[in-house]
């Protein structure tokens, strides 16, 4: 299994000379599998350049999944060329929604609006399905196995597990940690931290094992408490998460778009100092746009 | 009309989702939505008292598009499971098909219904705290709340045959839900029971929805504390569900709390206070 960085970026696209070592895209991921079967994660503003590396290996047939439908994790699709190619194939995977009721075919009439965008879904000419997931439920791409694990963002964000030939890969998408909302002294403050030790459970079941762990850490502790709510983890949070699901690899992605390099890799040193690594805990990375690493 | 035909449960259930919610929790879900930091606790406090917003929120999570491992029972469940901001925008676009008119062509009080309603749900919560160790008294809560949802089902969608019915109950002073069988054909038990299996809902809540007038059910605890309940509601004149009769505890019900209604209501001690935070809520606007 082949695992590519296309986007790092949490947001907004951040390009400029601060940011040329990590990278300004948004969120997208591409896998291969052994037998070549392309699964892409997310279609934020690096699918852009993905989709340019595809254009040697028509027809194609890309599964994307979406972990969730903010605009930093799909406002690359319209651009993803090989959408406007007869024989190529577009699958694109995701949560239902239930404020608007609808799939994931949402996300594409979206955007596609003519005001926003000049080309209509029906003048693309690659076959393009829509898939909508649900939590819990895998579903197989070739060699493949994919399972959506509902997790903690104002959407419905999954993460997703991807199995093939023995090796193992979770994207959180976007993530924070559950916290009670309760006050301590509050009733309700028991019965709620029950479900939300139900919940991490079953999120630790669905990450168990996994040789890579690509998590959301948008934020420094520091940062953390003027952002409670808005639905991203921090370094600590990956690295705990990483721990715990006794991952092999764990990379911290989404990152903040005013963080230069330089400040990203500051903090990350902190973190790192935080916890040091003993015996059997993950190498813990900062995921870069390029980088590739295979299992 | 002792069971309902698929056309029909599918009217029902379409029309529950055009269904506006109760003027309180509308006017309090606006009101804290206006502010970007709202304590989720709070928006939860306030959908968890309105039986309508409840049901709407319930569904969605219960849905096949969620197949979610465990059903989901309460509102504190959902905000885990779909995070608070899913469950702020659920609440806010219920909020946005209006409000709850007061008067109704049955003439049926909603003012009074859901005072009931509120005040069967906080006793049976009280009764599961006292009585039943082991069973999550947040269970009996929304299975009080939900024990009459249809009868604002019948109110809204039958009324001609549900004024008819509750003045029968009312001149023959016989229970609602036999003057119901009677005039309609089933009783809100059913219609409520069907619309929850309809929408998945935990099999508890639909099985405490459709035997809260029943002798017996498999369940013992919730639906003992929901049958309490009710009775004991009625019987101090807390709201009005258009029922004139208060029943006795069936021997399956007095056998559980090892005890008798008045028996019961001794051990409860005060609840007025549960009262008067039900009035608070259920008032209606302009109209106190």
């Amino acid at each position: 299994m082949k695992i590519r960085f296309w986007g790092v970026r949490g947001s907004i696209p951040s390009p400029g000379p601060n940011t040329l070592k990590y990278g300004g895209n948004t969120t997208c991921i591409e896998i291969r599998t052994d037998d070549n079967e392309l699964i892409i994660l997310d279609a934020g503003t690096g699918v852009f350049a993905l989709s340019q590396t595809l254009l040697r290996e028509m027809p194609v047939t890309a599964n994307v999944f979406i972990t969730h439908t903010h605009w930093d994790h799909i406002h690359g699709l319209p651009f993803f060329i090989p959408i406007f190619i007869p024989g190529n194939k577009l699958r694109l995977h995701g949560a239902f929604d239930p404020i608007s009721g609808r799939g994931i075919e949402h996300i594409m009439e979206v955007q596609l609006q003519y005001s926003y965008f000049p080309v209509r879904e029906a003048e693309m000419k690659a076959k393009i399905e829509y898939e909508t997931l649900m939590p819990e439920q895998s579903i197989q791409i070739g060699s493949a196995t994919i399972t959506p694990t509902l997790l903690n963002h104002p959407v419905i964000n999954f993460g997703y597990r991807v199995e093939s030939h023995g090796k193992s890969v979770f994207f959180t998408g976007d993530h924070e940690p559950h916290y009670n909302i309760y006050p301590p002294e509050d009733e309700s403050y028991a019965e709620y931290q029950s479900l939300i030790t139900e919940k991490e459970k079953s999120i630790l079941e669905a990450l168990q094992g996994v040789d890579v762990l690509i998590a959301d850490s948008s934020y420094t502790l520091e940062e953390y408490p003027s952002k409670k709510g808005w639905g991203h983890g921090t370094f600590d949070s990956t690295i705990e998460l990483g721990k715990k699901t006794g991952a092999k690899i764990v990379y911290c992605t989404h990152h903040e778009p005013t963080r230069s390099d330089e400040a990203l890799e500051k903090e990350f040193e902190k973190v790192l100092a935080r916890h040091p690594r003993i015996e059997g805990d993950p190498e813990y990375r900062l995921a870069r746009e390029g980088e590739e690493i295979i299992l | 009309m002792t069971t309902m035909t698929p056309e029909l449960e599918r009217k029902l259930a379409l029309a529950v989702e055009k269904m506006p919610a109760f003027p309180k929790s509308v006017q309090k879900i606006l009101e804290l939505t206006r502010n970007l930091d709202v304590q989720p606790k709070d928006l939860v406090q306030v959908i968890e008292k309105d039986p309508v917003m409840t049901v709407k929120i319930l569904k969605v999570l219960n849905s096949a598009y969620f197949s979610l491992p465990n059903k989901i029972t309460s509102i504190n469940h959902s905000v885990v499971y779909l995070g608070f901001n899913t469950i702020k925008n659920l609440a806010l676009s219920v909020a946005a098909v209006g409000i709850m008119p007061k008067q109704n062509a049955a003439g049926f009080d909603i003012q009074q219904y859901l005072l009931h309603s509120l005040t069967t749900a906080s006793i049976a919560k009280q009764l599961c705290s006292q009585y039943a160790k082991g069973i999550d008294p947040t269970d009996c809560y929304i299975a009080g709340l939900l024990h009459d949802f249809g009868k604002v089902v019948f109110a809204q969608f039958l009324p001609g045959e549900f004024r008819n019915a509750m003045e029968k109950a009312q001149a023959d002073q016989i229970p609602l839900h036999e003057a119901e069988k009677l005039m309609i054909g089933a009783d809100h038990t059913v219609v409520g029971s069907m619309l929850a299996e309809k929408w998945q809902f935990p099999k508890q809540l639909v099985d405490s929805i459709r035997h809260h007038h029943s002798a017996e059910n498999d369940e013992t605890a919730i639906w003992s504390s929901v049958f309490a309940a009710n009775q004991i509601s009625k019987k101090l004149g807390f709201g009005n569900s258009g029922n004139p009769c208060i029943e006795a505890l069936p021997p399956a019900a007095e056998q559980f709390f090892k005890n008798d209604l008045d028996g019961i209501i001794a051990e409860l001690g005060d609840l007025s206070k549960i009262h008067e935070e039900s009035k608070l809520f259920s008032q209606m606007e302009g109209n106190p």
